[in-house]
């Protein structure tokens, strides 16, 4: 195809013709999954180690992965308060099927206060910053800046609480594992001196630990977004599952009354 | 997290509803903005009016009311060869669930092109430079930054269509409609300035550019706008997943891939 057909034109070089780079299957054969059989070549791969290739299309260490997987482990809580959680729940409760709520809850994890919609300004922040202050910026001009412009650091903070009960169980597995001394997490240590020291009294989160730990994997940001996909995933199951096992609709009932009404008053309609 | 006293409830400016007697959980009565929706409403107001009421404080005009049900007819089957249509189809085809075929749309129609993003992004163009020309072709020359967003990147200015050469008829007939309505100045001002909007964006009008000129003039917001907008094109892709059910995945595209040539991975 060229790159450079417009309009209809390049439409029309591709009716009718599936391409792919990635792979394909061949029905009672074979699957190619990014140049090798998937069934031979790639066999004994553990599925985390398969998802980030499907994703990079790179090969990573023992180490690496093992991080990779705890990054997953460590935010997956089973509590139906949290929003993604009790959309799952809910479905649950309202007797739908396990994929649809759980799908849904996926994908309101991408919001702007948690999940992917944080997860790509964090690492977005930090290669920004990474770039300013090896071109000779000063840091806490940086950090200004960018409470400037989003009037939060992203990676920073905590809607329910200041603090992570996250982070000092994943720096100590970074440590063990001898991925805690790369220039993104040292730079992401020192916003978080500069934040907590200063007057903004904020501590690093979750977000911006893990965006800091999987950009010194050499994680494009797209590669991270994808990467974070099924970070919640194995809390959703259980906060369906007990939904589920209870009595029908007996997930946060709401009784009329607790509607908090502020809207016009009553009128009449006229048309 | 709820910070009002009482943890548990829910605060609004859309709905109110009185308990019945017996059960303070079934709905003895419903009042949306006010309206009283099954003892005043209901067999008297339009579906649109009700819509436009959810989404707004006051009732539409006649003409308002007008306009959004001429858009929701416009949108209301982007057709099998639309994406949005033929995630739903992949959905009906197979069996699965009816639900999955609906969010499977929501999804591909959620995007930049011919999408629910891309009417936010037009809207915010209308915001930005209502009816000036010269604004226009500024925005047009911007390129797009969205660093650290969940969205890529704009290929094209919102509204227009990137594989297109001329504005299509359908797309003509639909601004020429809309337009005729005259409940705002947007729809107008894009029908007289069509060229030139056109050769600043290096690419001719798309229906969701006529979309975005409408729910603008309707007073809707880009967040209202791209929710409608999701809303409006779903009834077809129901259709379309219904209608591919009987005829099975056989009677459906597939196709064969041709396997490109990739370098095998690499360690990081």
């Amino acid at each position: 195809m060229s790159q450079q057909t417009k309009g209809p034109n390049l439409l029309q070089e591709n009716v009718g013709v599936l391409k792919s780079r990635m792979g394909t299957f061949y029905p009672g054969s074979h699957v190619i999954f990014r140049g090798h059989d998937l069934h031979t070549d790639l066999k004994d791969m553990d599925w985390v180690e398969l998802y980030v290739f499907g994703i990079t299309n790179r090969r990573f260490s023992k180490e690496q992965l093992r991080l990779m997987h705890s990054i997953w482990t460590y935010t997956s809580y089973p509590d139906v308060r949290l929003w993604n959680n009790r959309v799952a729940a809910l479905a649950g409760s309202s007797r739908s099927t396990g994929n649809l709520g759980v799908a849904a809850a996926l994908a309101v994890s991408e919001a702007s206060i948690y999940g992917r919609g944080i997860d790509m300004r964090a690492i977005d922040f930090l290669i920004r910053t990474r770039q300013q202050v090896d071109e000779g910026a000063d840091l806490t001009g940086c950090i200004r800046q960018e409470l400037d412009i989003h009037r939060s650091i992203a990676g920073y903070g905590r809607p329910l609480i200041n603090g992570d009960e996250r982070n000092q169980h994943m720096l100590a597995l970074a440590q063990s594992l001898g991925l805690n001394q790369g220039p993104y997490l040292r730079l992401a240590l020192s916003i978080e001196e500069t934040l907590f020291s200063g007057r903004w009294r904020m501590k690093m989160n979750y977000a911006g630990l893990v965006a800091a730990l999987i950009a010194d994997i050499g994680f494009s940001p797209r590669e991270y977004y994808l990467f974070l996909f099924p970070a919640f995933l194995a809390g959703m199951q259980p906060c369906y599952i007990e939904a589920s096992d209870r009595p029908e609709g007996s997930l946060y009932p709401i009784p009329c009354a607790d509607i908090l009404y502020e809207g016009e008053s009553r009128r009449a309609w006229t048309k | 997290m709820s910070t009002t006293e009482k943890p548990h409830t829910i605060r609004t400016r859309i709905w109110h509803e009185d308990a019945e007697s017996d059960n303070p959980f079934a709905t003895r009565a419903a009042y949306c903005r006010g309206y009283d929706v099954y003892g005043g409403m209901l067999g008297h107001a339009r579906w649109v009016e009700m819509l436009y009421l959810l989404f707004r404080n006051e009732a539409p005009s006649a003409v308002q009311a007008d306009l959004l049900e001429a858009l929701a007819v416009a949108l209301a089957n982007p057709g099998p060869r639309d994406a949005s249509v033929h995630a739903a189809m992949c959905g009906g085809v197979c069996g699965s669930t009816a639900a999955s075929s609906l969010m499977a749309a929501l999804a591909v129609g959620a995007g930049q092109l011919a999408g629910g993003h891309e009417i936010f992004l037009a809207m915010e163009g209308w915001d930005e430079c209502g009816t000036d020309l010269d604004a226009w072709r500024q925005r047009h020359a911007r390129p797009d930054v969205a660093s650290g967003s969940i969205w890529p990147k704009s290929e094209h200015a919102p509204g227009f269509d990137p594989h297109g050469v001329s504005t299509a008829t359908s797309v003509k007939q639909t601004l020429a409609c809309l337009a005729g309505f005259d409940c705002g100045k947007y729809l107008p001002w894009l029908q007289q300035n069509l060229s030139a909007l056109e050769k600043s964006a290096d690419c001719p009008l798309a229906l969701s550019g006529v979309a975005a000129a409408a729910f603008a003039d309707l007073g809707f917001t880009p967040d209202q706008g791209e929710m409608l907008h999701l809303l409006l094109r779903l009834p077809g892709a129901a259709a379309h997943a219904l209608e591919q059910r009987p005829l099975g995945y056989k009677n459906f595209p597939f196709g064969t891939v041709e396997l490109e040539n990739e370098s095998t991975g690499e360690p990081a």
